[in-house]
């Protein structure tokens, strides 16, 4: 079966796996886990620059934007009028459209506050930005989002950065069922069997950052991700055989002595 | 120029004292900001960075400069 191709909002992006650059002990190193993961799509975060240190390294030398799509987070906001302020801001900084909104509802479980998510998404939407929404896993939340103009859904596996893996397999399978927008797990992935589990539930695509930057080698995980990403996807695409309570022989019993 | 004809005004929530007109871009340049990897807002303004030459500080503008971080 071939692949069909990986669109978000019209655009065609060759991988499957969406890279985070926090937490990373350098600029130099979460750029090489980049280009190891094969990832097109960065997702990055808007903050006030240092005033008082005007030479400090910033993420624009060594991830170049115009070679890879920067997808501006609203990471640390906790209403809607936070995250359009900050996404408004990215936009200026080089005309970003396409953008990740996350808004926060507790500060502990980093779950998203829902009602404010679905308002800033349809705002957003009116103010012509591609937004692609970190949510929960509630299918009718899901749906709600896609009649307020989301280009992508992206529910979590677990909290962000926890490294829990798929909890609720069942709603990510309801919500695969429902939707025709891109579905991109975000948040949770602990392992690379925990991506490949994402794409086999047909997800279309994940969001990885913890498990890669906080993994011992950051570089060999993300090329653990980016081989467990294609492989779940050729996976789910291949049609698995249907699981059976008893064993069936792999060799027959033809010409058996 | 005599201190006491500076004005206050606050960048990324530090106060500065700068001299009356000075501009926008003037401010920018005196930072050293690349101008293609920053936004900035004025007292809550998106400004159009084409027009910075235009502006003129005043007392108690209160100056965002953002750019991109690591984030997930």
């Amino acid at each position: 079966m071939i692949d069909k191709k990986f669109k978000i909002a019209n655009k065609i992006f060759k991988s499957r796996l969406i890279v985070g650059t926090g937490k990373y002990k350098s600029f130099s190193e979460c750029a090489k886990a980049i280009k190891t993961s094969g990832a097109d799509i960065v997702t990055v975060a808007v903050r006030r620059v240092n005033i008082s240190n005007k030479n400090k390294a910033r993420l624009m030398d060594y991830i170049d934007p115009k070679k890879i799509t920067y997808l501006p987070n609203t990471a640390g906001c906790f209403t809607a009028e936070d995250a359009i302020r900050t996404l408004r801001l990215a936009r200026e900084i080089g005309g970003w459209k396409l953008v990740k909104l996350e808004v926060l509802g507790d500060k502990r479980n980093l779950f998203p506050e829902m009602i404010e998510t679905l308002r800033s998404t349809e705002l957003l939407t009116k103010e012509g930005f591609k937004v692609m929404v970190y949510c929960n896993d509630d299918p009718l939340m899901a749906k709600r989002l896609e009649n307020a103009g989301a280009v992508a859904i992206m529910p979590l596996a677990a909290p962000i950065g926890s490294g829990l893996g798929i909890q609720n397999k069942v709603n990510i399978k309801i919500i695969r069922k429902q939707t025709r927008l891109p579905l991109i797990i975000d948040a949770g992935i602990g392992q690379a069997s925990d991506a490949s589990i994402a794409m086999e539930l047909g997800c279309d695509g994940v969001l990885i950052n913890t498990a890669i930057a906080k993994a011992k080698n950051p570089i060999q995980m993300a090329e653990a991700m980016k081989f467990a990403v294609i492989s779940g996807r050729k996976s789910y695409l291949s049609g698995r055989i249907n699981p059976n309570l008893f064993g069936s022989a792999s060799t027959t019993n033809k010409g058996i002595i | 120029m005599n201190i006491k004809n500076k004005i206050k005004i606050t960048v990324n929530g530090k106060q500065m004292q700068i001299i009356p007109k000075f501009s926008l871009k003037s401010l920018i340049t005196k930072l050293k900001m690349p101008l293609n990897k920053i936004a900035i807002e004025l007292n809550k303004k998106i400004i159009d960075k084409k027009k910075i030459s235009k502006i003129k500080l005043k007392k108690g503008d209160k100056i965002e400069i953002v750019h991109f971080i690591g984030g997930g």
